[in-house]
């Protein structure tokens, strides 16, 4: 049995080492940032890191899951390490930090559009709620969606009509 | 991948019909994923070349989550449902059972399915069985985009000269086979009084019913009235066949492989 303290500290110390690993596919933005840890428990036993993919069908998952293991291994705080899959709560582009939205913003990426609020929508209603993006070159908004889906399953290809740049975006989802 | 979630008490009724409901949901995912990437490499042009295969791989990832919940619910293996079937035991609707034709007909095929999909995945997000209801929420996110990618296509080729016409005959030709995503399942009643599938199927095909005659029949002029058979689940032809022969063939070709 160890003090709450204690629990605590070890806690923060996985969560700052989650800080610091990498998105498989956009490594600038940590697994931490994208909002994809769900939640840390510790105990004597084992670290329990629960994860949440972007996308169900997102092929990066298995390799995050292998970098966590590995990485939360090292730290030496219990014997076991344990990285759960789960959509419990769903991963939505809301979980985005405001650091991890510069972080994308950085690498290239316009983030994702703050998801509407309110009860959803229809059907063929959400036909309508066209995701908007900025440049994230030259902060122009005068940008139109080419392609909804792009080089992986969570970016969406935009074109700036200011500065001529294509981009992508990180959907909104 | 683990599967999350407390395992819920089910008595066997309830463990079969859910397996059933289960096993259809994912082999109609499973199905038209397959059909999708057909077009990787040769769709009309490469924005649509990077959606059809990006679809496809959101559709496959549904089917393997799904085929993941049956597997722990019948203590399977997810990559032996997947590919360890004879075409006869798939259990996909009737309309996922054509070849991939023209584009028309693929834009035909997907809007009905996308709708039909769309009006089953807003009811199952309400499921007292939760680990569905958490997945099917989710994947309800993805799926509007795939819903809106359809919903352009179908209006784009509605104002085309020639595309019209190859778009209103292979609505009409699908329309019948597109109820048959509502098909009954063995144990539903089970399902619905247990609060596992929230609305009847019966009330579902409906819905969707009265949601897309007003998209499509502008396209199509009058659809006949069609309701799903009790077969409809179980109707497999040569088309599949293929199909089935293409995606199983490294499995069969080294048991037990993994890539």
């Amino acid at each position: 049995m160890v003090s709450a303290a204690a629990s605590e500290l070890r806690e923060r110390r996985v969560w700052d080492e989650l800080a610091r690993i990498p998105d498989p596919e956009i490594p600038g933005i940590s697994v931490v940032d994208l909002g994809v840890i769900g939640s840390v428990a510790v105990d004597d036993d084992r670290v329990r890191v629960e994860l949440l993919p972007t996308f169900v069908g997102c092929p990066a998952i298995g390799v995050m899951q292998e970098q966590i293991t590995e990485r939360i291994g090292s730290l030496g705080i219990a014997p076991e390490v344990q990285v759960v899959v789960t959509m419990d709560p769903p991963w939505t582009s809301d979980r985005i930090t405001a650091a991890g939205r510069e972080r994308l913003r950085l690498s290239g990426f316009a983030p994702p559009a703050p998801l509407p609020a309110g009860p959803a929508l229809g059907m063929l209603d959400e036909l309508a709620v066209l995701p908007i993006a900025a440049c994230p070159y030259c902060g122009s908004g005068n940008t139109t969606m080419e392609n909804p889906f792009g080089p992986t399953l969570c970016r969406a290809i935009y074109h700036c009509a200011d500065c001529r740049q294509p981009f992508e975006q990180f959907k909104r989802v | 991948m683990t599967a999350a979630g407390e395992p819920q008490p089910l008595d066997d009724a309830t463990r079969h019909a859910l397996a059933e409901l289960l096993l259809a949901l994912a082999d109609d995912e499973f199905v038209i994923g397959f059909w999708d990437s057909e077009w990787t490499g040769i769709a009309p042009m490469l924005e649509e070349d990077v959606a059809t295969s990006s679809i496809a791989q959101d559709e496959i990832g549904h089917a393997r989550a799904l085929y993941e919940l049956l597997a722990t619910l019948t203590d399977d293996d997810p990559d032996r449902i997947a590919y360890g079937r004879e075409p006869d035991g798939y259990r996909h609707a009737a309309l996922l059972d054509h070849a991939r034709g023209d584009w028309a007909f693929s834009v035909a095929r997907r809007h009905l399915y996308e709708t039909a999909d769309a009006v089953r995945l807003a009811s199952l997000a309400t499921s007292s069985y939760e680990p569905l209801a958490l997945l099917a929420g989710k994947m309800r996110r993805e799926e509007t985009y795939h819903l809106l990618h359809a919903d352009a296509w179908l209006q784009r080729l509605a104002g085309a000269p020639d595309a019209s016409g190859r778009l209103a005959d292979a609505l009409r030709s699908l329309w019948p086979d597109a109820q048959e995503v509502f098909a009954p399942l063995a144990g539903e009643e089970v399902l619905d009084r247990a609060g596992i599938l929230p609305t009847p199927l019966r009330a579902l095909h409906a819905d969707w019913q009265r949601q897309v005659r007003p998209v499509l029949e502008p396209i199509t002029g009058p659809l006949p009235d069609a309701a799903p058979t009790l077969d409809g689940r179980e109707r497999h032809g040569d088309d599949f066949r293929w199909l089935h022969g293409e995606f199983t063939m490294v499995a069969r070709q080294e048991a037990g492989a993994t890539w």
